[in-house]
């Protein structure tokens, strides 16, 4: 570990804390429907979509409401992105001739576009054409975050409310997070990207006889439009196959940069956003504050378990300490550029926040150092987590914190004025144990049928590991993965002729990614739909107070008892026992 | 119900139109206008000929006939080795493939992964040890003897461009000190004097050396 590595850390989090309340106060301007500057130029289009959509876009909707038409609108976005993607033989924008990969495939990727998780079985490269990128993948990564957010507001709402059922208008809340959020900042940062050397073309791969004296060829595409969103989305889905490692997403040190806040940026405004939108800006901070802590620590696992580098370096006789003029350390499958710091920077915000891009190859990590991006994702994605998601799993944990805390000093317990009381805490509870569930079932399922053996490519404890981290991953929306697990069998041959799926895997996945966003969806609204009709009680001495460090120490407390408690024996049999053993094993 | 469903369909139409045809296209546009070279990949042309893309590693390799040529299977197959007189970038398990990327994946307890590092070790001695008489197993620095998470790594270390930079200026003739001038120049330092790594830019070196004598 280096000096420079903890200033870059330091830096990091000092400009996220910089952008987080202005951000989150534009935010809660937006959900308030308040007067904002971008009304100027960017006001018709608004007006315009709720022409188009009608009368809906008009009424208050309750949380039934609400969460219906939260379904129904991902439903028919799921068969849309589906039919785009399995018509790709007709595509505009199509300049290498790709076929649609084959409907288990497909299915697995519809549904991780759809709940704002973007694991992907697919290489972007090799299958997609520039058409399902950009109208159909890309898409969704605007709208599956601007649903996670207005969800957020709806619940947000709920516990602000003042005795009423409306939690706000689902038509409203999309489009507004849409033009006014989403798609400026995209923009902005789609030129920045570009002004780094992230390539923005519709143009054939290009073929070149290279300087060293063989051909090369290399892919090209709108990758900068598209990586903008992926990453203030919280969506991740790569462009190309290996993420934000290939050169042409994320070229410099400073592109790196950008990407990395553009993760956490949203997440982490919309606590300040939830403290305005609550009318006490502190309890916003006490739940970034509690992100922050946690974030840090496991940041510094990473980091070390990275630098101190692996069996296989060390077997095969490596000298992995830091030197002048390089970083030592666990450099396979990292980039020069990125070093361990920022490979180890990144891996960890991007499990924080339920994004799942990725820098480096986290299947290379040592066995340590996989365990931290395991560990952010086993949380429930609540460190930041997932636009809107991350916020609104974060409130169910609180209610569970301050009903946790309300039992040991035997009072009723409340958070910000409302008792909480036998419903909430039951419907908070299917909400958090739900997607650990199906986490925990879907890699028994797949660990003890012979069906997950052939997505499994690392031998041992290593490939548990990989079982593990996928549906960990495909749960909790994350999409980051270690890469040797597999779904879908690709040969290099032209427009994708004889690739096939493996069906089992896809549809295990799709069905965990698909079950795991929406339960835990409309189990916070239901929550928020139950506070809204209380009254608030106002504060008084004897009040359990939730934005002071005590509650942040026990709202941490709880996250890690929760988590432990769920997956403590899964993680002993993968990551753990592979970083505790100093052998090697073959593959077999 | 039914107008949920409608409103739905009518919300595919128009977010389609605007987020996945109008945002990117237009993008598209400015970029292009702004940043011409830089959304087209960063490319590099030597005497009017493209030769690479400054953000994606290549290989630098020379043919050799096979030594091997008593038997007739392999009499004709050349054999493809690094070549010395160029800087040679991090290894790769995709061949610095451009258009078809992928992980190795390999994971860190795996016998397989410390055998490819033991054949990178092994290559990279025997490309330098003659020229750098004090290079052991234990100076190699890191990047040179893993392989790079794109495959395609435009970038080596500091440590690593200066042990090459020995070799280079044995096979090429040119002082030594010219030689790590020239790595100074093409070295790409932390963004803003701080962020990520340092990092040499091997196809731009590589260009500057062949200008250095022609």
């Amino acid at each position: 570990m280096t000096v420079n590595g903890w200033l870059q850390l330091v830096i990091y989090f000092a400009v996220l804390t910089a952008l987080v309340p202005v951000l989150g106060a534009y935010m809660a301007r937006v959900y308030q429907g308040e007067r904002i500057l971008l009304e100027r130029p960017l006001g018709w289009l608004e007006r315009l979509i709720y022409r188009l959509i009608g009368p809906s876009s008009r009424n208050e909707q309750d949380w039934k409401s609400y969460g219906k038409t939260t379904i129904v609108f991902s439903l028919v976005f799921f068969l849309v992105l589906y039919a785009i993607l399995r018509t790709q033989g007709i595509h505009p924008f199509n300049p290498e001739g790709f076929n649609s990969a084959p409907w288990d495939v497909t299915f697995n990727t519809t549904s991780s576009f759809v709940t704002n998780t973007n694991w992907q079985f697919y290489g972007g490269e090799t299958t997609m054409t520039y058409f399902s990128q950009m109208a159909g993948l890309a898409v969704q990564n605007f709208v599956s975050a601007a649903v996670g957010m207005a969800v957020l507001a709806a619940v947000i709402r709920g516990f602000a409310s003042r005795g009423t059922r409306e939690l706000g208008n689902f038509w409203r809340d999309v489009t507004r997070g849409l033009i006014y959020i989403l798609l400026p900042i995209s923009f902005i940062g789609a030129l920045i990207l570009v002004s780094q050397g992230v390539i923005q073309n519709l143009s054939g791969y290009l073929t070149i006889h290279g300087l060293g004296g063989l051909d090369q060829t290399l892919a090209m595409g709108p990758a900068a439009s598209q990586v903008a969103i992926k990453q203030l989305g919280t969506n991740g889905g790569g462009f190309f196959n290996v993420n934000s490692a290939f050169p042409f997403e994320n070229p410099t040190q400073f592109s790196g940069f950008v990407e990395m806040i553009f993760i956490l940026l949203i997440p982490a405004a919309a606590t300040l956003q939830f403290g305005r939108m609550v009318g006490n800006r502190r309890q916003g901070w006490a739940l970034y504050a509690t992100m922050v802590v946690f974030s840090i620590a496991l940041f510094g696992v990473v980091y070390g378990a990275e630098q101190h580098g692996t069996p296989a370096q060390h077997h095969a006789g490596e000298n992995t300490a830091v030197a002048d003029g390089t970083t030592g350390g666990n450099l396979e499958g990292k980039e020069q550029r990125n070093g361990i710091t920022d490979s180890a920077l990144w891996a960890n915000v991007t499990t924080d926040a339920s994004n799942g891009s990725v820098n480096s190859a986290h299947d290379s990590y040592s066995g340590i150092g996989g365990l931290v991006p395991l560990t952010n994702m086993m949380t429930g994605e609540v460190i930041f987590g997932g636009v809107g998601s991350g916020l609104y799993g974060m409130l169910l944990t609180v209610l569970l914190a301050v009903f946790i805390a309300g039992l040991m000093v035997g009072r009723t317990p409340e958070y910000l004025g409302k008792k909480v009381e036998a419903r909430e805490v039951k419907l908070v509870l299917i909400g958090l144990l739900f997607t650990p569930m199906v986490a925990l079932i879907a890699t028994g399922i797949a660990i003890s049928s012979k069906y997950g053996a052939p997505s499994i490519f690392n031998p041992g404890p290593q490939g548990f590991s990989e079982t593990l981290y996928a549906y960990t991953s495909q749960a909790n929306n994350n999409g980051s993965a270690f890469a040797g697990f597999t779904g879908f069998v690709q040969p290099n041959a032209p427009g994708n002729a004889g690739s096939y799926g493996i069906t089992f895997a896809d549809i295990l996945g799709g069905l965990s990614m698909l079950t795991a966003r929406f339960v835990p969806l409309l189990s916070a609204l239901a929550v928020a739909g139950s506070l809204s009709v209380k009254r608030i009680v106002p504060a008084g001495p004897g009040t359990f107070r939730t934005d002071n460090p005590t509650f942040v120490l026990l709202l941490i407390a709880v996250i890690v008892i929760v988590a432990a408690l769920t997956f403590f024996p899964a993680v002993l049999l993968g990551p753990v026992v592979q970083g505790l053993t100093d052998q090697l094993g073959f593959p077999t | 119900m039914r107008r949920d469903l409608t409103a739905s369909i009518v919300a595919a139409v128009v977010f389609t139109l605007l987020f996945g045809l109008a945002y990117p296209l237009i993008t598209t546009g400015v970029s292009q206008v702004l940043f011409p070279n830089k959304s087209d990949g960063s490319l590099v042309k030597v005497d009017g000929r493209t030769v690479g893309s400054k953000l994606i590693g290549q290989s630098f390799t020379v043919r050799r006939p096979n030594d091997n040529s008593k038997k007739p299977k392999y009499a004709k197959k050349q054999i493809k080795e690094p070549n010395p007189r160029y800087f040679q970038p991090r290894p790769s398990v995709t061949a610095y493939s451009g258009d078809v990327t992928f992980f190795n994946n390999l994971g860190p307890n795996n016998k397989a992964l410390m055998q490819q590092f033991k054949g990178y070790i092994k290559t990279y001695l025997a490309l330098n040890g003659p020229y750098d008489q004090g290079l052991t197993r234990e100076g190699i620095p890191v990047d040179a003897i893993t392989s790079s998470a794109s495959g395609v790594d435009p970038q080596i270390s500091q440590a690593n461009a200066r042990i090459q930079a020995h070799r280079i200026a044995a096979v090429r003739q040119i002082p030594l000190d010219r030689v790590n001038d020239l790595i100074d120049d093409n070295t790409d330092g932390r963004s803003l004097g701080v962020l990520g790594e340092p990092g040499v830019n091997v196809l731009e070196l590589n260009i500057a050396l062949d200008k250095e004598q022609s």
